[in-house]
């Protein structure tokens, strides 16, 4: 006689269990078969369709009634289960007590409800079955409705995109700093965060909701920084938790989910579970590969034949309509590990393998995802790939391929992207100009366009030009490379990031072609200053990408102590900041008090642990950080002028404090250090700083470019001018040219022998509007630059794991 | 008393730990530098490089590499050894990733008790 099986949970994980076991055997069982929902079981992972209009509910039905006819199935849809007894063996549900032989526990899992303020309002969404799908059309038919999407996810996408081509407008908000940031690395999140702005949707990131908002139904979303999102519905997606309730009351062993072993089987051997709802070796999965593995065993053990489930390697695919998008396995990088990434910035594909021990064992693509079965298939199998390795990023319809295009980032650009910025001179005019009258030399493009004719780093990329308008017959100028990660150098990539208008790393990265997926250490802290110097206010800062003196406001020394330079505007000090940072010596046992040749004090040999509470006592007494560390401005040095001087001019030391005052806080290329002097007798050294002035009778002489580090610099005459305002005009003016055009850890003098100083007495001198144009831009980076970075980290507790360790073993 | 002491010690969470960064541990036999990759690997290094003992958890994280904030030493996280043409290494320290939480093998950074 055959044995009774009841199943719990009517769902696609005990669906593929049962299509096995009748496969194997027809009439072993006979099976009951409970489901919450009120209907058999369907594809859930077609949901998405349904949700966007392309498909129907009865097309994406699994199991009909017929099915369930022919198998002899008593369905009890719509039925809850209550409880298990495991020692009467018996089912307890609202229509009573159902025993059982064997049981299988399919109960799936529940979406995670983020525990916020208004999370039960109506409105508010999961998207888990066909009813809440139904909820969702019904909310879009309204015209002009909105949405919200919490959740970043390869779910939460999916409603977005679904929703959006239902006519709403949607928001998407997301908690991490990229989308799907478990499946795709931050180049392929770019890429589709792009596409799905593109379609009109808006897609925050590291967004965290604050509340749901609304008056007996959902009408805004507030975020954590105060911003309200008017909202008709809030689709919450941000996760699911496997469902364990049954299982744990009933007394089964559970982790996160019901533990099972190899064969399926739970604590108790009567007891199996599949899908969703189960823990196996630690590992949950939500994706339907590993629910199919899981059923195909699950049926052989029901049956007593041998089979053992030894976990999945998984591959995600978004199912959404014109997008293509695929990772599967490991996209670590490593240095036991290769990779190998294919960027085309013109068709917007990234493909990324990687590779060990010439096996593929992680590939991300986005854009063209063809091969991606093909590239899952050498994963899976753990193919040696050697022969094929120079091509394999092509797939497996290769033939002969195409090599890396170092081109391909200028051949991306649309005719009216800006090459040269100076004259305002774009693609289209010069490719116009060389076709037109037959230029075949830089010397000519520049006559004819005026492009790279001023401060001519845009010359690398007119000549990048000039070579894909013309073909072979010209040859580009071997330029220096930023650095591995890339052919481009720093100045193709500065014009690139203005002219693209790209506001991030993973952008940068993608349009200009980067080799690598995250850069090195190298190109990150230029990328990351070029994109806060030509963004600001928009561009968050990634300290990440910061050396650690620039990440921890502090020079670190040789034994990994810090030291600690508070600013003495202008080199003047007095009583009661000495004799606070003689206390702040004695109480942080400071062991060596300096006096640096800026004309301020540095505390050497400060613990790490210790900043945070040193600073704080050097702002309770009106100091804050002379940014030694900085490439920006350091010190402005001051000789006494007039105040005390037989033979001072001006007042140097207030015009000094007014500079330094003006000019701190800002990023540079390099660091920035001034001087100003009261009489050509030059006491402060003025002539061997960034920007130097001397005070004459007649006014003041500022002087730039010159240094006294490694090379020995003496400064230029910039201008003769006669008031304190002209001079701070003028310096910011300079300052802010220099932080647009040069190139990363290039000093003044370096940046002015590359676009010569003609081309910056033109902008800042000859050129008044100019001049006015860079002083605005500089104040208003200034206005989110001039923040003290030690108060923000002694008392607003900002970067806090900087300064501590993360546990102390004993 | 009988202490039991698991072969792992749980230092944190790996949220703990910034994306392309790392943290300190303080441990007996000194700091051991715990780093976490762009794709939310971990891996733990005695925190000395081997040319001139720099703090490597204070250096840029790039790859699954590590470069010395004080001389530019390159040190693949992994194995500890440095890359390019400098020669030397650093000891690793076995991490195990467990829901999220951050597990340091414990005899690697105790100093074994004397014998009984």
């Amino acid at each position: 006689m055959a044995q009774k099986l009841v199943v719990i949970g009517a769902g696609m994980a005990s669906g593929r269990a049962l299509e096995e076991l009748f496969a194997l055997s027809p009439d072993a069982y006979e099976v009951t078969l409970f489901g919450a929902e009120p209907r058999g079981n369907y594809n859930r992972l077609m949901l998405s369709p349904v949700l966007s209009g392309e498909k129907t509910y009865e097309e994406i039905i699994t199991h009909d009634a017929a099915w369930y006819e022919a198998n002899k199935v008593a369905c009890r849809f719509g039925e809850a289960v209550t409880g298990i007894d495991r020692a009467r063996k018996v089912v307890i549900s609202s229509g009573g007590e159902t025993p059982y032989d064997k049981l299988i526990v399919a109960t799936g899992s529940q979406p995670f409800i983020i525990p916020v303020p208004g999370k039960d309002l109506p409105g508010v969404i999961t998207f888990r079955d066909l009813d809440d799908v139904n909820k969702m059309r019904a909310a879009a038919a309204v015209p002009g409705s909105k949405a919200v999407v919490i959740g970043g996810g390869l779910l939460g996408l999916e409603a977005a995109a679904g929703l959006q081509m239902q006519g709403m407008e949607v928001t998407v908000l997301h908690l991490m700093p990229h989308l799907m940031e478990r499946q795709l690395d931050p180049a392929a999140s770019y890429l589709l965060q792009k596409e799905l702005e593109r379609r009109g949707i808006s897609v925050r990131c590291k967004a965290n909701t604050h509340a749901i908002l609304g008056d007996g139904k959902v009408e805004a979303v507030k975020l954590d920084d105060g911003t309200e999102i008017p909202a008709d519905i809030v689709v919450m997606a941000v996760g699911i938790r496997p469902d364990t309730a049954l299982a744990k009351e009933a007394g089964l062993a559970c982790g996160r989910g019901i533990h099972v072993d190899d064969q399926m089987l739970t604590s108790d051997p009567d007891v199996l579970g599949v899908g969703e709802c189960v823990e196996h070796d630690g590992m949950v999965y939500g994706l339907v590969a590993p629910l199919y593995e899981m059923g195909k065993v699950l049926a052989k053990t029901l049956m007593g034949q041998e089979a053992a489930y030894r976990g999945s390697v998984m591959n995600t695919k978004l199912k959404v309509t014109g997008v293509d998008l695929f990772s599967a396995g490991d996209f670590a990088e490593g240095d036991d590990r290769d990779e190998i990434v294919f960027r085309d910035p013109a068709r917007g594909v990234y493909k990324r393998i990687v590779l060990r021990d010439d096996k593929v064992i992680g590939a991300v693509m986005y854009g063209d995802t063809a091969d991606g079965a093909w590239f899952f298939g050498l994963l899976k199998d753990g193919k040696d790939v050697a022969e094929m390795r120079d091509m394999l990023v092509f797939g497996p319809a290769f033939q002969g391929g195409t090599k890396l295009d170092p081109m391909a980032a200028v051949a991306a650009l649309p005719d009216d992207a800006e090459i040269c910025g100076c004259n305002g001179v774009c693609k289209g005019t010069i490719v116009n100009a060389i076709t037109s009258k037959g230029l075949t030399s830089l010397e000519e493009v520049k006559a004819h366009t005026k492009a790279s004719s001023s401060c001519g780093t845009c010359s690398g990329l007119v000549e990048q030009v000039m070579a894909m308008t013309l073909g072979d017959g010209f040859e580009v100028k071997q330029n220096k490379a930023m650095c591995a990660c890339t052919e481009l150098t720093h100045m193709d990539v500065r014009r690139l990031i203005k002219s693209k208008q790209l506001k991030s790393m993973p952008a940068v990265m993608q349009e200009c072609g980067w080799k690598t997926s995250c850069g090195c250490h190298s190109c990150r802290p230029a990328l990351n200053y070029y994109l806060l110097a030509d963004w600001p206010g928009e561009y968050e800062d990634d300290y990440q990408s910061r050396f650690i003196n620039e990440r921890v406001h502090s020079n670190i020394q040789k034994d990994g102590t810090f030291s600690v330079v508070p600013r003495m505007w202008g080199g003047i000090t007095n009583p009661a900041e000495l004799r606070a940072i003689a206390d702040a010596a004695e109480k942080y046992n400071v062991p060596t008090v300096k006096v640096t040749g800026g004309q301020r004090i540095d505390l050497l040999g400060v613990k790490k642990e210790d900043l945070p509470a040193i600073w704080a006592d050097l702002n309770a007494a009106g100091m804050v950080s002379g940014q030694a560390y900085a490439k920006g401005l350091r010190t402005v040095k001051t000789c006494v002028g007039t105040d005390h001087c037989r033979f001072g001019t001006q007042d140097s030391t207030g015009l000094g404090i007014k500079m330094e005052k003006a000019l701190w806080g800002s990023w540079t290329p390099h660091k920035v250090k001034m001087a100003v002097t009261g009489c050509p007798r030059n006491c402060a050294e003025a002539t061997c700083k960034d920007i130097g002035v001397v005070c004459v009778d007649s006014g003041y002489d500022l002087h730039i470019g010159g240094a006294a580090g490694l090379h020995v610099k003496e400064t230029v005459l910039l201008c003769k001018l006669t008031t304190e305002a002209d001079v701070i005009e003028y310096s910011a003016a300079c300052v802010q040219l220099y932080r647009e055009e040069a190139q990363y850890l290039h000093r003044m003098y370096k940046w002015i022998d590359q676009v010569g100083l003609d081309h910056v007495k033109q902008r800042i001198v000859e050129d008044a509007e100019s001049r006015k144009a860079l002083a605005a831009r500089f104040y208003y980076a200034q206005t989110f630059m001039q923040k003290d970075p030690w108060a923000e980290r002694a008392s607003e507790g900002v970067h806090a794991h900087e300064f501590k360790p993360i546990a102390e073993v004993a | 008393m009988e202490v039991i002491v698991s072969d792992w010690v749980d230092i944190g969470a790996l949220e703990d730990v910034p994306v392309r960064g790392a943290r300190k541990v303080k441990t007996p036999i000194g700091c051991v530098g715990v780093f976490r990759t762009a794709h939310d690997e971990v891996f733990a290094l005695v925190d000395a490089c081997p040319h001139k003992g720099g703090p490597l958890s204070e250096g840029i994280v790039h790859g699954r590499a590590v470069t010395c904030p004080l001389h530019n030493w390159v040190i693949a996280l992994d194995t500890g050894l440095a890359q390019g043409a400098d020669e030397g290494g650093v000891p690793t320290v076995p991490t195990r990733l467990e829901h999220g939480r951050i597990l340091l093998d414990r005899a690697a950074v105790t100093v074994r008790a004397a014998a009984e």
